[in-house]
C-alpha cells in the first residue's frame, strides 16, 4: 500500500519516528478493522444460532406457519405472525411519517424564511433524539388514552397496535423532513426560476419541479425511515404487547418480532434451549429485512441521483 | 367556464384565482404538517411533566428502587433511581474511552492514511450500514460474543463494549467529517518542515479537529445512554439495590428501570416511570448542551 506523502523527504529524518509512522499506522487500520469484524460477527452470531434452532424446526414451518408459540404448548414456530405485527407498525408509521415528512420538508424548503427553517428544523430532529423506551411511556400514559376516549372506536386494548404506529410514525417524522429537505435544497436555484419564468405559481414549482428533481432523496429517506420503524424495539414493546397474533384490527394487541426479542431477553431462558436459539433466527430474518431496505435505499440514491453543479 | 363573455381576460383572471386558493390551500397544508411534529415533542414533554410532577424527589435520586409504591412516596421510606443512575454513568464512561479510541483511530485511517482503494470504499460502505442495523441485533452480538463466548457475564463491561459497537459507526463518520475540515495546507506546511505522517497527525490533525471530534463523540454518547434494547440483551438487571463497583459487576441502567416501571401493573408506577424519565432527559439535555457549547466556542468551522 503506498501512500500519497512525500516519504523521500521523510526518510531524511530519524529512524525512530518513521518506524514510529510505519507502526502507528497498523494501529489505525486496526481499528478500522474493528468495523468489518463486527459485520462479521454479527453475520457470523446469526447464521450459527439460525443453523442450531433450525435443526430442530423445520425451516418451511417456521417461514409458513401462522402461529407463534414458543413457550407455551404445544409449542409452534410460525414467524408469520410477528412479521405481521413488524409490517402493520410498519405500514402504520408510514401511513403518518411519509405525508407529514414530506409536507413538512416541502414548507422548509420551499416557504420557511432561513431563520424559521434553522429554528424548526433542530426542533424536529429532537424528535429523533428522544429515547425510545421515551416514546413506548407516551404511548401508554397519553396516545392510547386518547384512542379510547374518541367516539366510535370500540375496545381498544391497553396495548394495541395503532398506539405503537403512532409513536413510531412520529418519532420518524424528523429522518423523512430532514434527508427530504436535503434532497430539495440541493436542487438548483435555476431551476425554479425557470419555471417561474415560464408562468408557473409556487405550488406548481414545488411540486412539479423541485420533488421530481429530488426524488431519488426523497425516496431514499422513505426507506431509510421505514427500515429503522422495522427495528424499533422499546417502544413498540411497551405500546403494542406481546401478542403475536395475525390481525386486522390495529387496535387489537400484536407483538412485533423485536417485542418477541424483548421478551425472551427479560425472561430467564436458559442457554442452548430453543428459545435460546428461536432469539436467533428472528434476528436474522430481521436483519436480512433492513438490511436489504437499506441497500436498496444505497441503489437508489446512487443509481437515480440527480448530479446538480 | 363561460366563452360567451365580452372580455376575453375573465378566463384568465379566473383560472389565476383558482390558481391562488390551490396555492394558499397548500401551504396551510404544508404548514399544518410542520406542526404536527412540534405538537407531537411538546405533547410528549407536557405528557412526561405532568405525570412525574412531584415524583422527582432528592431520595428518588439517592435511594435503590422499591417494588413498593408508598416507598416512593414523600414520607415514605424512600425509592429511587440511584443504583441506575451510578450504572447508566459507569457505562457511558467506559463507553466513552473504547469509542474515543477505536472511533478516532478508525477515522484517523480512513481520512488520512488509507489509499484510494476498493478496500477504503468497502470499509465505509460496511460503516454506512452498520449505521442502519437494528441496536437490538447489536444487544444479540454482545449476548453472543462478550457475555457467552468471552464469558464476561452479565457485566458492566460487556454492556459497554456492545454500546461501543452500537456508536461506532456514527463517530466515525462524525470524527471524519471533522478531520476533513481542516485544511489541507497546514497538512502540507507540516510536510515541508520534515514532518513524519505520524507527526502530522499527532500536532497539526488531530488537535486542529479536536473540537469536532468532541462533539460528535458526545451526541453519539447521548445516543447510547438512552438505549434500552442492546443492555437488555447483554442482562442489564432491573432489581440491583447497590451501585455497581467493578467492570465484572452486575448493572443497571436508567433506561432498564424506567422499562422495568412502565410495564408494573400497580397503579401509581407510571408517575415513577416518568420520574425516571425526567431524569434520564436532563441528563441528555446536560450531554447536548456540552456539546453544543463545544462547538460554538472552539470550532473553527461554526
Amino acid at each position: 500500500m503506498s501512500v500519497d506523502t512525500p516519504s523521500e523527504i521523510t526518510s531524511a529524518g530519524s529512524n525512530i519516528a518513521n518506524r514510529k509512522n510505519a507502526a502507528v499506522r497498523y494501529v489505525f487500520f486496526s481499528c478500522a478493522l474493528v468495523t468489518i469484524l463486527t459485520t462479521l460477527g454479527i453475520i457470523l452470531v446469526l447464521v450459527q444460532g439460525s443453523i442450531e434452532f433450525f435443526t430442530e424446526v423445520s425451516i418451511i414451518d417456521y417461514f409458513t406457519g401462522t402461529n407463534w408459540s414458543p413457550v407455551i404448548r404445544p409449542r409452534s414456530y410460525g414467524v408469520l405472525p410477528l412479521i405481521w405485527g413488524t409490517l402493520l407498525i410498519t405500514v402504520g408509521s408510514a401511513l403518518i411519517a411519509i405525508p407529514v415528512g414530506t409536507a413538512t420538508a416541502i414548507y422548509l424548503s420551499e416557504y420557511a424564511s432561513p431563520r424559521v427553517r434553522k429554528t424548526i428544523k433542530p426542533t424536529l430532529e429532537i424528535l429523533a433524539g428522544v429515547p425510545t423506551i421515551v416514546y413506548g411511556f407516551f404511548a401508554l400514559s397519553f396516545i392510547t388514552p386518547l384512542l379510547q376516549r374518541l367516539p366510535y372506536i370500540p375496545d381498544v386494548g391497553t396495548f394495541n397496535a395503532a398506539a405503537g404506529a403512532i409513536v413510531v410514525g412520529i418519532m420518524i417524522i424528523p429522518m423523512v423532513s430532514s434527508l427530504s429537505e436535503d434532497a430539495m435544497s440541493a436542487v438548483p436555484d435555476d431551476l425554479r426560476n425557470a419555471a417561474y419564468g415560464l408562468g408557473a405559481t409556487k405550488f406548481e414549482v414545488s411540486t412539479s419541479v423541485v420533488v421530481p428533481s429530488a426524488f431519488s432523496g426523497i425516496i431514499a429517506s422513505y426507506i431509510l425511515a421505514l427500515s429503522r420503524a422495522i427495528g424499533e424495539t422499546m417502544a413498540v414493546t411497551l405500546a403494542a404487547g406481546m401478542a403475536p397474533q395475525i390481525t386486522m384490527n390495529p387496535f387489537e394487541p400484536i407483538q412485533t418480532m423485536t417485542a418477541y426479542m424483548v421478551q425472551i431477553g427479560i425472561s430467564d431462558v436458559s442457554v442452548g434451549s430453543i428459545g435460546y436459539q428461536s432469539l436467533f433466527a428472528v434476528g436474522l430474518t430481521l436483519f436480512a429485512m433492513t438490511l436489504s431496505m437499506n441497500l436498496f435505499s444505497l441503489w437508489i440514491k446512487s443509481r437515480y441521483r440527480e448530479e446538480y453543479q | 367556464m363561460s366563452t360567451d363573455t365580452t372580455n376575453p381576460f375573465n378566463d384568465a383572471t379566473e383560472q389565476i384565482e383558482r390558481k391562488r386558493q390551490i396555492g394558499r390551500l397548500f401551504v396551510a397544508i404544508c404548514f399544518a404538517s410542520t406542526l404536527v411534529g412540534i405538537v407531537a415533542l411538546v405533547a410528549l414533554i407536557a405528557d412526561v411533566l405532568y405525570e412525574s410532577w412531584g415524583w422527582v424527589t432528592w431520595e428518588f435520586l439517592t435511594y435503590p428502587p422499591s417494588q413498593v409504591i408508598d416507598n416512593y412516596l414523600p414520607g415514605g421510606r424512600g425509592a429511587g433511581i440511584y443504583p441506575a443512575i451510578v450504572g447508566s454513568i459507569f457505562l457511558i464512561a467506559l463507553t466513552a474511552i473504547f469509542t474515543i479510541f477505536l472511533g478516532v483511530g478508525a477515522a484517523v485511517y480512513l481520512e488520512e492514511y488509507a489509499p484510494e482503494t476498493r478496500l477504503k470504499s468497502f470499509i465505509e460502505a460496511n460503516i454506512a450500514n452498520l449505521a442502519g442495523v437494528p441496536s437490538i441485533v447489536y444487544g444479540l452480538l454482545g449476548l453472543a460474543i462478550f457475555v457467552r463466548a468471552f464469558q464476561l457475564g452479565s457485566s458492566l463491561i460487556a454492556g459497554a463494549l456492545t454500546l461501543t459497537l452500537l456508536i461506532l459507526p456514527i463517530v466515525i463518520v462524525s470524527t471524519q467529517e471533522a478531520l476533513r475540515a481542516v485544511p489541507d495546507s497546514q497538512r502540507q506546511a507540516a510536510y515541508g518542515v520534515g514532518a513524519t505522517q505520524w507527526q502530522v497527525t499527532r500536532d497539526v490533525v488531530l488537535p486542529r479537529a479536536l473540537p469536532g471530534i468532541m462533539t460528535g463523540t458526545i451526541l453519539s454518547l447521548s445516543r447510547a445512554i438512552g438505549e434500552t434494547a442492546p443492555i437488555l440483551m447483554v442482562g442489564a438487571a432491573t432489581s440491583m439495590f447497590i451501585a455497581p463497583d467493578s467492570l465484572t459487576s452486575p448493572f443497571s441502567a436508567m433506561p432498564m428501570m424506567i422499562f422495568e416501571w412502565a410495564t408494573l401493573p400497580q397503579p401509581g408506577f407510571q408517575h415513577v416511570a416518568a420520574a425516571g424519565i425526567v431524569v434520564l432527559l436532563t441528563i441528555l439535555l446536560l450531554m447536548n448542551a456540552v456539546a453544543i457549547f463545544i462547538r460554538n466556542r472552539y470550532d473553527p468551522r461554526s
